[in-house]
Parts: C-alpha cells; sequence; structure tokens
C-alpha cells in the first residue's frame, strides 16, 4: 500500500474516533451540570464540570485564547463547532472526510458514503439547532456516526493493509483517550485515596465510566459500589473492556504484527513490550505505582509507538 | 427525439411511450432521488476559480439519449478509423515526418505548434500508439449525419460519468432496461485494464499499473479516484513517485514498489521538472528520462497535444487518406484556419454566423458564438483576431441536434454532442455508447460542465 494512503487511513480512522469520544466527554459533562450543584464539590476548581473535556483533550489554552469565561455554552460551541479548533467536532468529520477522500480509491464506495453524507449533514448544524433538539441529541448522533462508520469498515473492506491501518488509527486513538480520561479524572476525583462512597463518588465516577460506555460493564462484572481501584482496573487491564488500555494494546500488537517485516521489527517489540505490560500488569502494582505515573508513562510510550509507526510506514524518510 | 414532421424517430418510441405513461409526479421524485444519491456518493467536481475546494454535482438529465444499431455501426467503424489515423499521425511527426514531406499538412503547422514536443522526436513507444484513450466529440447535425467537433488525445475526461449515469438510471428505472435491449458499458474499465496491462515495457508478465492524479484538488479527481478503484490499481500523486536509474517506483508501507504504466491524468507540462515546467509541483523529478528508456510506459504518451490542436483538426479526414487508404466516415465540421487570408476574409465578413475557437481552448472558454454575441462582443473577437490569427479557428454553427431535457418548465428540446472513449493497445476497442452532454440553457451550443452543461445516460440499441 502507498505510504500516503496509509498514512490518511490512520488519520481518517484516529479522527473518526476523535469526533465519538469528543462527544461522549461533551455528553457526559453536560449529565453532570444538570445535576445540583453541592453533589459536584464546590469550591474545588476542577470540580467545574465544563472544564473537564479542556483538560482531557489539552485544549485549555487555545479556549482562553478564544473565550474570557468558561461556561457551558462557550466550551459546547467550541468543542463541537469550532472551525477554528482542529479538535471540534465538526474539524474532525471534516479532516476524516477529507482524507477519505483523498484515498477513496482504498476504501469501498459504502465508506466514502457514509463519511460524506456525515460530512454533508454536520454542515447543516449550528448552536442555536443543537441547543433546540437538545445537546444530547446531537452528541448521539456523532456517537451514532462512528459507530455506523466503524460497522461499515468491518462490513465491507477486505482484510488487507487498508483495515489494518485503519485499526491502528483507531485503537491508538482510543488508547491515548481512555488514558487521559482516566488521569483527568483520577486527579480531580481522588483528592484523597480513602474518601471513597457516597453520592458524590456515584454520579462522578458513573459518569466517567458512562464516557467510556464501562457504566454497564462495571455493574456486570462487580456488582458493586463503584471503587478508583475497580474502575482503573475496568479500564486498564481487562481485556474484555474494549475501551481498555488492554484491549486496545492487543488490536495494536496483533495489527503490528502482520504489518511489521525485518525492517520494521523494532516497532513490533516496543508495541510487545507495552501490551506485555499490560497483559501481565497488577491492579496493586499500578496503585502502588501512582495512577498518575502509570498513565503518564502509559502515555508517553503510545506517542512514541505513534511516532515510531508514522516515521517507518506513513512518511518513510526513503 | 424528434424528426423534422414531429414524429418520434424509432429509437426513441418505446422511451417516450414509457414517459406518456409515467406519472409527472414519480419521475420528479425520481429526479430528486438522483440528486441526493449523487452528493451522498460525492460524485461531484470541483469548479476553479471558485472558492477553493468548491464541489458542484454536474446536473444529470433523467431522459436518455437514445442511439440505434445502424447508427452506432457508423460510429463505431468511423471512431476507430480516426483514432487509427490520428495515431499514426503522431508516430510520424515523430519519427520519419512522411506527411509532412508529402505536402499533405503543411510542417510549420506541426512543428512550430506550442503542443509538439521535440522531446519526443525518434522516441519509440510500445506498439507505436500515442493516444492509447481518446475521447472524441460528435454531434449529429442537419439531415441526422454525424460530425467530429473535436479529437481529445491528452486527457479526455468524463468517462466516469458515463459509467455512473448508467448506474443511476439502472437504479431508478430497471423497467426501461428490462423491456428494452441496451447495450451495456459497465465493463469499461475491465477493457482500460486490460488495455494497460498490454502497454507495458517488453518482458513484463506481471505489471504493475498506477493511474496518475494531480490531486484531490483537480477538477476530475473524482474521474481518477474511480477510475483506478474499479482497475483495482494504486491512485498515485507525483510525490507518491520517484526515480532511481530510470526506473520508477512508488513509495509503500513495504518499501519501494516497480510501477511498470502509468494512466497520467496530468499535463505533458507538469509531469516533470526536470524536463518539462521546472515549477510543477506535481510531477516526478526524472519520469520523463525513464520514459525514454522504455522502463516506463505512459498513457496518453507525451505530445499527443499536437494532434487534437484545433489548427490540425481540419487534415483529420486527409490523414485517414493518407495512412490507411481509406475515405473518412465521418465528417469533420467545414473549419477556416483563420492564418489563411481567404479564410480569415470570408470569417471576418461572416462573424455573426460562425462559432470562433481558441486553437489550444479547450472547457468552452475563450470561444466565441457568433449568432448569440452582442455587437461588442464581435468587435472584440475581431480585434483579437487581426491580432493573432493564428490562434484562431472558425466553423458554420450546425443545427445541432436536440434530446428532450427536463428544465423547469417541464420537458424542453435541448442540444446535445457524444463523447465516446476509443481504447488503442494492441487493437483498438470502444464501449457501445460514451458520454452525452447537454446544453441546459435555451437555444445554447455549449455543453461543458464548467459552462452549466449537464449530462444523460446514452443508449445504445441492440437491435
Amino acid at each position: 500500500m502507498l505510504c500516503r494512503t496509509a498514512n490518511e487511513l490512520f488519520w481518517m480512522a484516529r479522527h473518526i474516533e476523535r469526533a465519538e469520544n469528543t462527544a461522549r466527554m461533551l455528553d457526559v459533562t453536560y449529565r453532570m451540570s444538570l445535576l445540583p450543584y453541592e453533589v459536584i464539590e464546590p469550591g474545588l476548581a476542577w470540580a467545574e464540570p465544563w472544564a473537564v473535556p479542556l483538560i482531557t483533550s489539552g485544549l485549555a489554552t487555545e479556549y482562553y485564547e478564544r473565550h474570557k469565561v468558561l461556561s457551558a455554552e462557550n466550551v459546547l460551541r467550541f468543542m463541537m463547532l469550532d472551525a477554528g479548533n482542529p479538535s471540534s467536532i465538526f474539524c474532525c468529520l471534516r479532516a476524516a472526510r477529507e482524507s477519505a477522500r483523498s484515498v477513496r480509491g482504498a476504501i469501498t464506495s459504502e465508506m466514502y458514503e457514509d463519511l460524506n453524507s456525515a460530512w454533508l449533514d454536520v454542515r447543516e448544524y449550528d448552536y442555536a439547532r443543537i441547543e433546540a433538539g437538545g445537546f444530547s441529541e446531537f452528541l448521539d448522533w456523532v456517537k451514532m456516526r462512528s459507530h455506523l462508520f466503524r460497522g461499515v469498515t468491518f462490513g465491507t473492506l477486505l482484510r488487507d493493509d487498508a483495515y489494518h491501518f485503519i485499526r491502528l488509527g483507531t485503537h491508538l486513538e482510543r488508547a491515548d483517550n481512555t488514558a487521559r480520561i482516566l488521569d483527568v479524572k483520577y486527579h480531580t476525583l481522588l483528592p484523597s485515596a480513602a474518601d471513597v462512597g457516597g453520592a458524590v463518588d456515584y454520579y462522578q465516577w458513573g459518569a466517567l465510566l458512562r464516557s467510556v460506555s464501562g457504566f454497564e460493564a462495571y455493574r456486570k462484572i462487580y456488582s458493586d459500589v463503584i471503587t478508583p481501584r475497580r474502575v482503573a482496573e475496568l479500564l486498564i487491564l481487562r481485556d474484555d473492556m474494549p475501551r481498555s488500555l488492554h484491549a486496545c494494546m492487543n488490536f495494536i500488537y496483533e495489527t503490528l504484527e502482520r504489518l511489521c517485516d525485518e525492517h520494521t521489527h523494532e516497532i513490533e517489540r516496543a508495541a510487545g513490550e507495552l501490551h506485555a505490560k499490560l497483559h501481565f500488569g497488577r491492579t496493586d502494582d499500578i496503585i502502588r505505582l501512582g495512577l498518575h505515573e502509570y498513565l503518564m508513562d502509559f502515555l508517553d510510550r503510545i506517542s512514541t509507538l505513534g511516532d515510531e509507526i508514522s516515521r517507518h510506514f506513513l512518511v518513510p524518510a526513503y | 427525439m424528434r424528426t423534422p414532421e414531429g414524429g418520434v424517430r424509432p429509437p426513441y418510441q418505446a422511451f417516450a411511450g414509457w414517459l406518456e405513461r409515467t406519472p409527472a409526479d414519480r419521475i420528479a421524485q425520481k429526479r430528486e432521488e438522483a440528486e441526493r444519491a449523487f452528493h451522498r456518493l460525492g460524485i461531484t467536481f470541483a469548479v476553479y476559480g471558485e472558492d477553493s475546494g468548491t464541489e458542484r454535482l454536474i446536473p444529470f438529465d433523467l431522459v436518455p439519449r437514445i442511439i440505434c444499431a445502424d447508427e452506432w455501426k457508423v460510429l463505431d467503424r468511423g471512431l476507430k478509423q480516426r483514432v487509427q489515423a490520428l495515431n499514426a499521425f503522431l508516430h510520424d511527426i515523430y519519427h520519419g515526418q512522411s506527411i509532412l514531406k508529402a505536402g499533405v499538412v503543411p510542417p510549420e503547422r506541426v512543428l512550430a505548434n506550442s503542443q509538439y514536443r521535440r522531446e519526443m522526436q525518434g522516441i519509440d513507444v510500445p506498439g507505436g500508439i500515442y493516444a492509447h484513450i481518446a475521447g472524441v466529440d460528435v454531434v449529429r447535425a442537419g439531415a441526422g449525419e454525424f460530425y467530429v467537433l473535436e479529437d481529445n488525445l491528452r486527457v479526455p475526461s468524463g468517462v466516469s460519468y458515463m459509467l455512473e449515469n448508467r448506474k443511476m438510471m439502472m437504479r431508478l428505472f430497471p423497467e426501461l432496461f428490462a423491456t428494452q435491449r441496451i447495450r451495456p458499458v459497465q465493463h469499461y474499465p475491465d477493457l482500460l485494464l486490460e488495455n494497460l496491462h498490454g502497454l507495458a515495457p517488453a518482458g513484463e508478465e506481471q505489471p504493475t499499473v498506477a493511474v496518475l492524479t494531480p490531486g484531490a484538488h483537480n477538477s476530475a479527481y473524482f474521474e481518477h479516484a474511480f477510475l483506478a478503484q474499479q482497475m483495482g490499481v494504486e491512485l498515485v500523486e507525483g510525490q507518491d513517485l520517484f526515480v532511481q536509474n530510470d526506473t520508477v517506483f512508488m513509495r509503500t508501507t513495504h518499501g519501494p514498489q516497480r510501477v511498470h504504466v502509468i494512466y497520467r491524468r496530468v499535463d505533458d507540462d507538469f509531469l516533470d521538472p526536470r524536463a518539462f515546467r521546472a515549477d510543477s509541483m506535481i510531477g516526478v523529478p526524472g519520469l520523463f528520462a525513464a520514459y525514454r528508456a522504455g522502463r516506463v510506459t505512459l498513457a496518453n504518451a507525451i505530445g499527443t497535444g499536437v494532434a487534437d490542436d484545433k489548427s490540425i483538426y481540419p487534415y483529420v479526414p486527409d490523414m485517414i487518406r493518407f495512412y490507411l487508404s481509406e475515405e473518412p466516415v465521418l465528417a469533420n465540421v467545414p473549419t477556416y484556419l483563420l492564418h489563411r487570408k481567404e479564410d480569415r476574409e470570408y470569417a471576418l465578413a461572416h462573424l455573426a454566423e460562425l462559432v470562433v475557437k481558441e486553437t489550444h481552448g479547450a472547457g468552452g472558454y475563450g470561444m466565441l458564438i457568433g449568432p448569440a454575441a452582442a455587437s461588442g462582443e464581435l468587435e472584440a473577437f475581431r480585434q483579437r483576431i487581426l491580432a493573432e490569427p493564428d490562434k484562431y479557428i472558425a466553423q458554420p454553427t450546425l443545427a445541432l441536434s436536440t434530446c428532450p431535457t427536463f428544465v423547469e418548465a417541464g420537458l424542453a428540446p435541448r442540444h446535445v454532442d457524444l463523447r465516446p472513449y476509443v481504447l488503442s493497445g494492441k487493437t483498438v476497442s470502444l464501449v457501445p455508447g460514451g458520454l452525452t452532454r447537454v446544453a441546459l440553457r435555451e437555444g445554447s451550443l455549449v455543453v461543458n460542465s464548467s459552462q452549466g452543461g449537464g449530462t444523460k445516460d446514452t443508449w445504445v440499441l441492440a437491435t
């Protein structure tokens, strides 16, 4: 496969995944903001729910360049439709569609048709229309478009390199996102590790789980109160939880095993090492090391892995 | 569709009956359905000179243009003959130049033409074929005979619309295909791929073919991607290719991979910054050297533009006689070459009745349609012709055939032309059909999509 094609497919997948993750984050934040204020621990800056999506996606600086105050409307505008914020849902869908258009021969016509109609539809939205229809309706629509695209890809695309690079993009983006959500929330939610239980925790941890479609899974697996330790276990180590770091690394490692040859063996090794850490890791060790330190290390490694993939497959120097 | 007496011409009879029986609201609903589908599928073209990245639909008309079996027989024979002669001409002018020596075509018309590529002199291309893909524009006029308007031998486009229009018609009105014997065109990409495979440098059993596009912002990008996908070959941009030891490679995720045949949709000028325009950002440095060394085949060959130049066009019937010793099957439109004194004097005296075209022009730009022009426009063209007579030709306006077309007021006759696609390789072939373009404005003769033209499905009947 052409390197340029692989690169576009990789980023097409990342942008779709990013749009979905942003929609998830905004949806949960919006639901949280509807709760009575005391539940969200007044007096703590981080507890302001609308700061969370900005911190998680590392966009606080960009946000404050445009908006003086933190408000629901400003954050929603910035993250949903702002054509100047490359991480907004609008821009992600545009970028994904542009990538698809530039390599439309490498994907199925159903996939292109799907992304193209998502793009045509999102252009019809403006803030007033979204507000009138309800934010959740728009955010659900974004999630559904992402599900639909994944389904079309799964159901129509030949299992060749195009499929593998798409999968790689999706799961690198997802791993990055899950690690960030967990880190930001863990910080904000755990002033003291002993502070467990009660209504605050129920809603806050519940929100975190919901943003990664983990709430129902948690209930099913643990059928017990939500504790930070279990949340960490579920979202880091459980490989049957599709948005966990372990599950993402399963996909990434498996895909790289197929793609790598003798020239790219080092990438496969690095991915294998990271995968092994999750595969054989224990919750106790993570907690002992410190969840934040653990996640920072993970984010560092996954970003290096992304760079290596780019250097060897997508934008080679030869 | 109609005879001069107002009756329905035979090939249209079945369709006209269907049209009469079909309620207007069903047709309106189908028109909307077609438009939505084209948008969603992204079957668009980019428009130059508007906001960058503007994509538009080419208006699609539901009424097909129908050609009967006998008419097609004539077209098929005439088009093959014409393209064969044009290929022989191209080979000749880059080798022995016998047609120039024989005085059939004036040497200065060829050798001083900006589209003549000296670099190609003496280079042997596989099979001696230059225009592997030709899009020949024909019209019906007068009593129903076909005329060739233009031979497009560089990078003719539009074939994807021929295929998509057929797909759309079959989707919207399957019943029409069940009751009439309409010859299929959908195997065009297969034919094209087979043709391209046959062009590989000698000894290549399993050649790698690629389609070279200027990129996603090119007006015909949809077609480039479409053809690459339909043929199952890579769609490459200049940056995806590089040349080493006169061999062309693509950059792939598994390292460099050799390319043997390039169906290029990039103009000569931009193909190789080392050989042609140095400022080309979309070319491949060293490509021409690899081509000259016979290590890669380009389709079409470099330097075909001289043969479809409008100042060469009047000589094509003579080429057919010269190379094939046959009489031309398809007529040329009478053409006045304005660098000739007597032609120019006639044309300037009759400007209001004539169509004036730039010899190197394309896309319907830079044209004067005498009968539709205001006096100021006529005067402006007169000055331009006097200043640079070499740059222009003039032709009488033909009574072009029309085809019923949906316009705001309902069905109305609109002028149409037809571009069939002729493939040359080991054999010369074409699918029965082509792209019918229609001038949507009343009375207009300009069918180019860049000038508000639309398209129709083209049916060639089997019997």
